[in-house]
């Protein structure tokens, strides 16, 4: 299929039909209502679901319940949404059923605003709900990713029975460029449906789906096979892209747009000399901390990017384990982090190693 | 179960129904969910639904339902229940879908829930328990706790003035358009079970013919926590509850009379 102007936001929920997607349930929330928009004028026409819902609680609940049928299904809010709806995170990584939510990150905390941010890092992949889980955090850098993320996102939910958390800023969100769509899956028939969903006990044993174990025997039990299957998804599932790091001796990380930014601090640092290497990890959750602990033995430093006052960070220090400097920059609750200003940071962490 | 020859001269007029499990309930002794979980079971037996009906639990006393009724469930975060079978039953419109929801669950964390799903018009049915208190927590005052009525966060008895006035659940949801089976019913006698058993029916025939949303609020009592033996709780209940929340009746389409009237 040939390359078409796409707007992320446009993208992502067409990226989502051509995966196959059942239902969409959600609420407007800039800056991701054009989601919810593309999805309310596409999946009627294709005889699909949509559902505008009174709150992110109650779409949140929408999914876990269409998701218990067995359907493809979705949602997608912005930050203060996000946060509305982590009570549902909690049941349905407890319960093991699929689902997929996109996060389209604002400048926070509380109203914030509605400019480019990453701070729901923690949110995302630390503290998504109450109880011990993770979800599966992926985090494109530009539109074309979004896309071929958000059709591994569903491919990934259904594969582990788990829930899977998309994260972009608005700046991805709202951006134009050319992009290719994946071709039109077909819509799975209800009859195909997985043996554990909610289908009618038609001739079997009733299928039950719960986040309920009163022993705590029992409730340790479901806790180790959740345990096992993180670790089996972390294991396998570890997404990143690397950019000259074969010969570098300093080391950038960044996720998301300030990844895609930090690709021309690569190009200028290497005009002035310095021999920067980037790592933009893909998978928030699982993080590719083995990789970065690597690349912690042949740089002389590592310098972390955020649109936030150092989140992502913590996870760099912790694969990193004080082999080397870890410096951090960071802007908060709108403005994107330049060239200009990260370059300057990388030539102190350059003075700083020698 | 055991099983028995039936005589030849002889007819079975009464049987364990299919739509429940074996197992024991954990109720309390008196307590009436086990009663209408059983008039739930009786008419998806008559209806001949089992095998495509999908509950969802309340969290409440009632939030092991799943172990009594023999067929696919669902347990719902506390008051979600309408928006998860909305989900449900959007993706699976041929199903039989129902909540069964408690009055802290249905008329305080779930508002929002419940109104907006009927106001939609979804094509489910509501199991609404009323029991005037929190039964599952150990009796704290519900949304539907009577003016006075003493539990143990109202221990000066619920005072209007600060905690408000019961919420009239039913007169409130059948006023919504979407609403087309709307009616408050008691298993306090026997007489009130049996309107109440009609009821569900056609709950669950109005959600069969796609003519909306259905919901049977049913008085009910927690002895347990009125601190009252299972008797006095229903002459109690009889005398107090039945005066506050009028039976019968705050929607029935046109549609609906006509189904109930087989036409
Ligand atoms: C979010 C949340 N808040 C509070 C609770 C605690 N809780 C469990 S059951 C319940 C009240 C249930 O009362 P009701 O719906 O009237 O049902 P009953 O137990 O009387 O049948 C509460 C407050 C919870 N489980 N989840």
């Amino acid at each position: 299929m040939a390359k078409e102007l796409w707007e992320g936001n446009a993208a992502i929920a067409e990226a989502a039909i051509r995966a196959g997607v059942e239902a969409f349930f959600g609420y407007p929330i800039t800056p991701q209502t054009e989601v919810l928009e593309h999805f309310s004028k596409r999946l009627p026409e294709l005889g699909r679901v949509f559902l505008q819902a009174e709150s992110e609680v109650a779409s949140i609940n929408m999914v876990y319940g269409a998701a218990c049928a067995g359907a493809r299904v979705m949602t997608s809010s912005s930050s203060p949404g996000v946060s509305l709806m982590q009570e549902g995170f909690s049941y349905i990584a407890c319960s093991e059923v699929p689902a997929v939510v996109t996060n389209i990150m604002r400048g926070g905390p509380g109203l914030g605003n509605v400019q480019p941010a990453q701070g729901d890092y923690f949110q995302a992949v630390k503290s998504a709900g109450h109880g011990d889980f993770h979800m599966i955090v992926l985090a494109p850098a530009n539109v074309q990713e979004a896309i071929d993320l958000m059709v591994l996102a569903f491919d990934l939910a259904e594969k582990y029975r788990t829930i899977v958390m998309f994260v972009a800023d608005g700046s991805i969100g709202q951006m134009m460029e050319p992009a290719e769509m994946p071709p039109m899956r077909p819509v799975r028939p209800p009859e195909e449906r997985p043996d554990w969903a909610l289908t009618g006990a038609q001739g079997r044993k009733p299928n039950i789906i719960t986040s309920l174990y009163l022993g705590a025997e029992n409730m340790e039990r479901v806790n180790l096979r959740l345990q096992a299957k993180l670790k089996e998804i972390a294991a396998n599932e570890v997404r990143w892209k690397e950019y000259s790091t074969e010969d570098a001796d300093l080391l950038l990380v960044a996720f998301g747009t300030v990844g895609r930014v930090c690709q021309t601090v690569v190009r200028e640092a290497r005009e002035k000399g310095l021999k920067v290497g980037l790592l933009r990890p893909i998978t928030l959750w699982p993080f590719p901390s083995g990789r970065i602990a690597e690349l912690a033995e042949q740089v002389r430093g590592v310098l972390v990017v955020e649109m936030n006052a150092g989140q992502m960070v913590e996870d760099v220090r912790l694969a990193v384990e004080g082999r080397r400097p870890v410096r951090f920059y960071g802007r908060m609750g709108g403005p994107i982090p330049l060239p200009d200003e990260i370059l300057p940071e990388m030539e102190k962490l350059d003075a700083e190693c020698r | 179960m055991a099983t028995v020859e039936i005589p030849a001269d002889m007819e079975l007029v009464y049987k364990y129904p299919e739509s429940l499990t074996e197992a024991h309930t954990h109720y309390c002794p008196g307590c009436t969910h086990g009663v209408i979980h059983r008039l739930i079971a009786e008419v998806l037996d008559e209806l001949g639904v089992r095998e495509r009906t999908i509950g969802i639990a309340p969290v409440g006393c009632s939030v092991l339902a799943y172990y009594y009724f023999n067929m696919d469930f669902a347990e719902a975060a506390h008051g979600r229940a309408p928006a998860m079978a909305t989900g449900l039953k959007r993706v699976s419109p041929d199903k039989v879908v129902f909540t069964y929801q408690g009055d802290g669950d249905l008329a305080a964390i779930g508002t929002a829930e419940i109104i907006h799903a009927v106001n939609r018009g979804e094509l489910f049915t509501t199991i609404f328990v009323n029991n005037a208190i929190y039964g599952m927590t150990g009796g704290q005052m519900a949304p539907t706790t009577l003016p006075g009525q003493v539990t143990t966060s109202s221990p000066y008895g619920r005072d209007v003035e600060t905690a408000g006035f019961p919420i009239h659940m039913a007169e409130l949801v059948g006023q919504l358009p979407g609403a087309a089976y709307v009616t408050r019913q008691a298993v306090l006698d026997v007489p009130g079970i049996r309107r109440t058993k009609k009821a569900i029916k056609l709950a669950f025939q109005t959600q069969l013919a796609g003519l909306g949303f259905s919901m049977v609020e049913v008085l009910s009592t927690c002895g347990t926590n009125w601190h009252m033996g299972p008797l006095e709780a229903l002459e109690w209940a009889k005398e107090h509850m039945v005066e506050y929340f009028p039976l019968g009746d705050t929607k029935m389409t046109d549609r609906v009379r006509a189904l109930k009237e087989g036409k």
